[in-house]
């Protein structure tokens, strides 16, 4: 699947839900699926800058495509990080670059968009794309 | 407005009319604002005074002619002698407006720069907020002189018999938090004072958290510094005082240079203004420091026992309430604390709890409420932090304690 093609899918489960609470409670399930980065990379250097909470993400290039792992000490970052990764992971390093996140407002949580949020999912992106472009240099 | 000590009935439904931004929503359900040890809210007399200043008579203070400026000069010091007044200080001239806490603290440590050397000695609590830590820690690097910390216990109460101990010959400063921000510990300062000034040090009290909740007598404390934020009490972001007493203000090297401070200048030599303008470098913030003025009329027109009485219902309420929660930790329980909660659920990050609550209207700080060492010493990420004020009520905290435990479920 592209970028888009999973990003309509996360929009679709989503739009299933009424209120903040559905949609809460999925994200948090959502967590529970997360490819979990391993122990030895969950160090400092791995640590997203930005977030209240702990969150610690490691990729790896594989057939040309990234693949990422994490964790979080906190529950919803947790399903945040889990959709991000959901979206990007498995793409070659150019797709992760070219794409959007307008699909976060579309399934609710614009609220944690805001570069000020203490939540740092602007920064979770970033540092996705940061290894999608470290990825894409070794590749030209 | 008459500052007076006798209060009417304390009335909080009548009282949270004063309040604007207590009648509006968050992501639609009503705002139950539990964040107050950050930023208390603004009552209607004092956003008036604002707004009346701005359209009335805003002008730039200070050796002006014409009418305007002489209009904001005397309400301007009317505040600063409002302020002498609620503080007790001996002289209006012993009240510096400030930004707030954190610049009163940096006037005073830059100020110390050149009365100290590498043999002397400072003492902070354990229970410092980082504003009250990190321009001491730079005073010592400027200077060579060595920081000392009065550990704290499980409780969150202070070890006075270490503090004894640390004071020495050397000992120049000390300071310490009226009220801790993370815990609420009222710490015994005038015990804390008085020891410091049996071997000649002076202290700087830190009242951002306590100003809300008690009125502090600056000549009967005997304090050589206190310092508080105007925006805790009720009153506009960006404005604070310093209290110093006079013989240690008339010591203290200016802290910035610029107009206001200055007597005569000449490209030689500038002699300094006398007090308190020596400290109050450039176009001071006007509007705040009526504000200022007007948000201590508006408390001691409710009254700090009428208020404290009431913050201590809630407390206790709040308290009982949450403890009957399943796995619900609450850290800092000193004997004497203010109407402030640190706590924990289980393993359950405070950011998630925080992140639920604010779904269901409700304002609380999660983190380390930049007190990194009281966190390390409980060896916690964070707590979640419900502060109340006077405005909030036992029905916000029943709704308060129902959503917490939708939240845990959700979370567990």
């Amino acid at each position: 699947m592209t970028i888009e093609e999973v990003q309509n899918e996360i929009i679709d489960e989503f739009s299933m839900f009424d209120d903040w609470e559905e949609r809460y409670q999925y994200m948090i399930d959502l967590g529970k699926t997360l490819p979990l980065i391993e122990d030895k990379f969950k160090t400092d250097d791995h640590i997203i800058k930005g977030c209240q909470s702990k969150v610690w993400v490691h990729a790896e290039m594989d057939d040309n495509k990234v693949k990422f792992t994490a964790d979080s000490d906190a529950i919803i970052t947790k399903g945040i990080i889990a959709i991000l990764i959901r979206v990007f992971s498995n793409q070659n390093p150019k797709a992760i670059i070219d794409s959007d996140t307008d699909f976060i407002d579309q399934i609710g949580l614009k609220e944690h968009l805001s570069p000020t949020r203490a939540n740092g999912l602007v920064s979770m992106i970033k540092q996705l794309k940061m290894y999608a472009i470290a990825y894409q240099t070794q590749l030209n | 407005m008459n500052v007076t000590e006798k209060n009417i009935d304390f009335n909080v439904e009548s009282i949270r009319k004063d309040f604007p931004i207590l009648r509006r929503e968050v992501n639609g359900k009503p705002l139950v604002y539990f964040d107050n040890a950050a930023t208390s809210q603004t009552p209607q007399q004092v956003i008036d005074v604002i707004v009346d200043y701005y359209s009335n008579y805003n002008a730039n203070i200070h050796r002006g002619v014409h009418s305007l400026s002489q209009e904001a000069t005397d309400a301007y010091e009317l505040a600063r002698q409002k302020i002498q007044t609620h503080f007790n200080a001996a002289q209006p001239h012993e009240i510096i407006f400030t930004s707030g806490t954190t610049h009163g603290i940096n006037l005073v440590a830059n100020g110390f720069t050149s009365l100290l050397n590498e043999k002397d000695e400072l003492i902070v609590s354990a229970l410092e907020h980082h504003s009250n830590i990190v321009p001491w820690q730079m005073l010592c690097e400027r200077t060579g002189a060595k920081l000392h910390v009065i550990p704290m216990n499980q409780n969150g109460d202070l070890d006075l018999s270490e503090y004894d101990k640390l004071l020495g010959p050397n000992t120049k400063l000390v300071f310490v938090n009226h009220i801790s921000n993370a815990l609420g510990t009222i710490n015994p300062i005038k015990e804390i004072i008085n020891k410091a000034h049996t071997v000649g040090a002076a202290v700087l009290v830190d009242g951002a958290q306590s100003c809300p909740h008690i009125k502090p007598d600056v000549q009967d404390l005997d304090v050589d510094f206190y310092v508080c934020s105007a925006h805790k009490i009720c009153g506009p972001t960006g404005i604070g005082m310093l209290y110093g007493k006079e013989k240690w203000l008339k010591t203290l090297p200016p802290y910035q240079g610029g107009g206001e401070m200055i007597a005569e200048v000449t490209f030689k030599k500038t002699s300094y203004a006398d007090l308190p303008h020596k400290f109050e470098a450039g176009t001071p913030n006007v509007c705040g420091g009526i504000a200022f003025g007007a948000a201590l009329d508006y408390m001691n027109a409710i009254g700090f026992d009428a208020i404290a009485n009431y913050e201590n219902e809630l407390l206790d309420y709040a308290t009982k309430l949450l403890l009957e929660i399943e796995g619900v930790k609450i850290y800092g329980t000193a004997k004497k604390k203010t109407s402030v909660i640190s706590f924990n659920v289980g393993n359950i990050h405070p950011y998630d709890i925080g992140t639920l609550l604010d779904k269901m209207g409700i304002a609380v700080r999660t983190g380390h409420h930049c007190a990194q060492p009281i966190m390390d010493y409980y060896q916690i990420p964070g707590t979640i932090r419900a502060s109340f004020m006077f405005y909030n009520t036992r029905e916000e905290i029943d709704y308060f304690i129902s959503s917490l435990k939708k939240a845990v479920l959700m979370l567990s």
